[in-house]
C-alpha cells in the first residue's frame, strides 16, 4: 500500500546489562544481555492513531526512542515515507527529524525550566530554519493560541504552569516544526482524569485540522480504546498481537490480550465474567523460553516452551500465537 | 446496632504558612461502617491522602487538624496523646501505602518486620509470630512463604512487595484498613490481583477499608460507598453503583464523562474547563462554581452543605436544595 508513512521490520534492540569487565574476569560471568525489543514489524498509515500497548517492561518506549532516533536499533529496518531511516548519517536523520516530533511522558522534566515558554516553543523553527525574526514571534503566539493557551503564556517560565498546560506547551512545541508524525509517549498518565481528557480531546482536533498521524504509546487500555484507530500489543519486547481497535476489545485473539482485557476494572459495573489474572511479567534478561508468555497462559502447549511463535494472520489483524496457527504438537 | 467503625465529623486541616493559613481540609464529615469499604476518590491535590493522614495521626507538620473530631468504635482518636495514638496505629488502623519499596525497610528481612509488627501489637512468643506471618504472607497470595519469608524487600516484585505491605498492615488484625492509592505503582494485570487479595482479606477479617485513589475503576470494583473530594471538601458522598452510573454532583458528573472506557466510545470526551483551583485560591461560595456550568448565582456567595438524597446518598450542590427545587 503506498499511504503507509511509517513502517517497522524485524527491529530489535538489546542493551548490554553486563557487570564491568573486572569482575566478569574474576566472577568468570559472562555477558549479559537485556533484550527490550525483538523482531517487531508494524506500519503506520497517513493519517491514523497506531498504538502501542503493554506492562511495564514491555519495550514500548524503546521503540519509541528508535522510531524518533534517539535510540540505535541492533536490528531491523525503519522506513519513514518509504526512505530507510539511515543513522549513520546526520544529514539525512536531520531531513526526516524535521518530519516528526514527540510529546514525552512528563510534562515536568520535558521542558527547560530555565528557558521561556517562547524560546522552547521556538527551538525546532531556529533549528530547522523555517522562520526568522518577528514571524517567529508570531507563529509561537498563533502555536499557543492553538493549543488553548494565550499569546502572552510566551514570557513565562515553565514553572508558572501546571501540569495540563505543561502538555499543552509541549504539544506546540511539537507542532512548531510543521511534522506529519508525532510520537507521543504516555502523554497523559501523569495528569489527573479531567486534564487527560482536554489533553485527549486536543490531539484529536489537532489530528482533524492538520492531518497528523500518531503513534500513541500508553498502558492504559481505555485511553488507547479511544484514541487508536489500530493497536499492537506488547508483551515482553514482542509483539502479540495487532488488530483493529474496534475488534481487538470484541474479539481478543492472544491469551495474553484476553488477559489484559479482563484486568481492566469495569467501570460499568455490567457484572461480565472474568478470569483472574494470575502471574507478574518475567525478567528481560532471562526470559521463559519459547513464547514468553506461556508460564502465565492457561492454553499452554508442549510447543509454547519450545518455539517462538511468529506473527501470523488471524481474523482480526495479526497474532503470535501456537494456538492461533493450529500448530499444536 | 452500634454506631459506626469510623467517625469524621467537620474535619478541617490547615497548614499555616508565610502568606497566611491553608485550608487543605475544609469541614469533611464522613462515617465508615463495620466491615465497609469506603472508596476516596478525587484529583491531585483534592485532599484524599490528607484525610488518611489525619486519621491516623500522620500529618506532615506544619499541617494540623485545626477543628472538628475523628471517632474510633466511640472513642475519640484525634486529641490522643502520641504514645496513646501509635498504640492505635498498626493496632487498630492498619496502613498500605502507594509505594510498596518505601514502605518496607530494605536493611531487615521481610520475616524481621512483620515479627517486629505482630509482637509490638500482640503477646506472643517470637516462634509463634513467625508463624503467624508466614501464615499471612501465605494469605496473601506468595509463592513458598516458609522459605521466602527470609528474604529481603529488593528480592521481590512490585506485586509481590505489595503483597508483603498488605501482610504487614494486616499482622495485628486491625479494624480499619486506611490503603492510599495501593496500586498505583502497578501494572493493570498486577492491579487486578492486588486488589482482589485486599478485598477477600479485609472481608475475612470482618476489616473495614478506606480506600484512597484517584482511579475510579478501581473504586467501582471494589467498593461499597464512595465519597468525592474536590479542593479539600467533599462534593458527594453515596453507594457505588448510584455515584457511578448517575452521579448527581456536576463535579462528579463531569469527571465520570472525562473518563474513557472500554465499552463506550463516544467521539470526544466530556471536558470540565480549567482545572481545580489552589488552596490559596479556592473561590467563594462552592469552590467549583466556576468550572460548573449549571451554577446558579447562589452558588457564588454561599456554600452548599451536604444535601441528604435518596438512597443515603448526599451530594453539596444548591441544585438539590429543596427550598430552590419548590420555587
Amino acid at each position: 500500500m503506498s499511504d503507509v508513512l511509517l513502517s517497522v521490520e524485524g527491529l530489535t534492540r538489546r542493551f548490554d546489562v553486563s557487570k564491568p569487565w573486572l569482575n566478569r574476569v574474576i566472577e568468570r560471568e559472562e555477558r549479559q544481555f537485556l533484550t527490550a525489543n525483538a523482531d517487531v514489524s508494524f506500519e503506520i498509515r497517513k493519517g491514523e492513531t497506531f498504538a502501542l500497548v503493554g506492562e511495564s517492561g514491555s519495550g514500548k518506549s524503546t521503540i519509541a526512542k528508535m522510531i524518533v532516533g534517539l535510540l540505535e536499533p541492533s536490528g531491523g529496518v525503519i522506513r519513514f515515507d518509504g526512505e530507510e531511516m539511515d543513522f549513520n548519517s546526520g544529514a539525512a536523520m536531520r531531513q526526516l527529524r524535521r518530519r516528526f516530533q514527540m510529546i514525552f511522558q512528563d510534562p515536568f522534566a520535558s521542558l527547560n525550566p530555565r528557558w521561556r515558554v517562547g524560546d522552547i516553543i521556538a527551538e525546532p523553527i531556529h533549528t530547522f530554519g523555517l522562520l526568522k525574526g518577528a514571524e517567529v514571534t508570531r507563529e509561537v503566539g498563533r502555536l499557543l493560541d492553538l493549543v488553548g493557551l494565550s499569546a502572552a503564556d510566551a514570557e513565562k517560565f515553565p514553572h508558572e504552569f501546571s501540569g495540563g498546560q505543561r502538555q499543552r506547551i509541549a504539544i506546540a512545541r511539537a507542532l512548531s516544526s510543521k511534522p506529519e508524525f508525532i510520537v507521543c509517549d504516555e502523554p497523559t498518565s501523569a495528569l489527573d482524569v479531567s486534564v487527560q481528557a482536554q489533553i485527549l480531546n486536543l490531539m484529536r482536533d489537532l489530528q482533524d485540522e492538520f492531518g497528523l498521524t500518531y503513534l500513541l504509546i500508553s498502558h492504559d487500555l481505555s485511553v488507547v480504546r479511544h484514541m487508536a484507530k489500530r493497536i499492537g500489543v506488547l508483551y515482553l519486547g514482542r509483539l502479540v498481537e495487532i488488530a483493529d481497535a474496534k475488534r481487538l476489545f470484541v474479539e481478543p485473539q492472544h491469551p495474553y490480550t484476553r488477559m489484559l482485557l479482563d484486568a481492566v476494572p469495569d467501570l460499568a459495573l455490567s457484572g461480565r465474567r472474568r478470569t483472574p489474572v494470575t502471574g507478574e511479567i518475567p525478567n528481560p534478561i532471562n526470559p521463559p523460553p519459547g513464547c514468553a508468555f506461556h508460564p502465565r497462559c492457561p492454553h499452554v502447549m508442549p510447543v509454547c516452551r519450545a518455539r517462538v511463535p511468529a506473527l501470523s494472520e488471524t481474523a482480526t489483524g495479526h497474532g503470535a500465537c501456537h494456538l492461533l496457527t493450529g500448530d499444536a504438537d | 446496632m452500634a454506631g459506626p467503625l469510623l467517625s469524621v465529623r467537620d474535619l478541617v486541616v490547615e497548614f499555616p504558612t508565610r502568606r497566611g493559613v491553608l485550608r487543605a481540609l475544609d469541614k469533611v464529615s464522613f462515617d465508615i461502617a463495620e466491615g465497609e469499604v469506603l472508596g476516596m476518590v478525587g484529583e491531585s491535590g483534592a485532599g484524599k491522602s490528607l484525610t488518611g493522614a489525619a486519621i491516623i495521626g500522620l500529618l506532615e507538620p506544619p499541617g494540623r487538624v485545626a477543628s472538628g473530631e475523628i471517632w474510633l468504635r466511640g472513642t475519640r482518636i484525634d486529641n490522643l496523646p502520641r504514645e496513646k495514638m501509635r498504640r492505635i496505629r498498626g493496632r487498630r488502623i492498619g496502613m498500605v501505602f502507594q509505594d510498596p519499596l518505601t514502605s518496607l525497610n530494605p536493611l531487615y528481612t521481610v520475616a524481621q518486620q512483620l515479627i517486629e509488627t505482630i509482637r509490638t501489637h500482640m503477646d506472643v512468643s517470637e516462634k509463634e509470630a513467625r508463624a503467624r506471618a508466614v501464615a499471612l504472607l501465605d494469605r496473601v497470595g506468595i509463592p513458598a512463604a516458609a522459605r521466602r519469608i527470609d528474604d529481603y524487600p529488593h528480592h521481590f516484585s512490585g506485586g509481590m512487595r505489595q503483597r508483603v505491605v498488605i501482610a504487614l498492615a494486616l499482622a495485628a488484625e486491625p479494624e480499619l484498613v486506611i490503603a492510599d492509592e495501593p496500586t498505583t505503582a502497578l501494572d493493570v494485570s498486577v492491579q487486578a490481583q492486588i486488589i482482589d487479595v485486599l478485598k477477600e482479606i479485609c472481608a475475612e477479617r470482618g476489616a473495614s477499608v478506606m480506600l484512597i485513589t484517584h482511579d475510579m475503576g478501581v473504586i467501582a470494583e471494589t467498593a461499597d460507598r464512595v465519597a468525592v473530594l474536590y479542593a479539600g471538601r467533599l462534593a458527594e458522598i453515596g453507594p457505588v453503583r448510584d455515584v457511578i452510573q448517575s452521579a448527581e454532583h456536576p463535579y462528579t458528573s463531569g469527571l465520570m464523562g472525562s473518563i474513557p472506557t472500554l465499552t463506550q466510545v463516544a467521539d470526544r470526551l466530556t471536558q470540565i474547563p480549567g482545572s481545580m483551583p489552589r488552596l490559596n485560591a479556592i473561590p467563594q461560595g462552592c469552590a467549583f462554581n466556576p468550572r460548573c456550568t449549571q451554577a446558579l448565582e447562589r452558588c457564588k456567595v454561599e456554600r452548599p452543605e451536604l444535601i441528604a438524597r435518596e438512597g443515603g446518598r448526599q451530594v453539596a450542590c444548591w441544585l438539590y436544595d429543596k427550598q430552590v427545587q419548590n420555587v
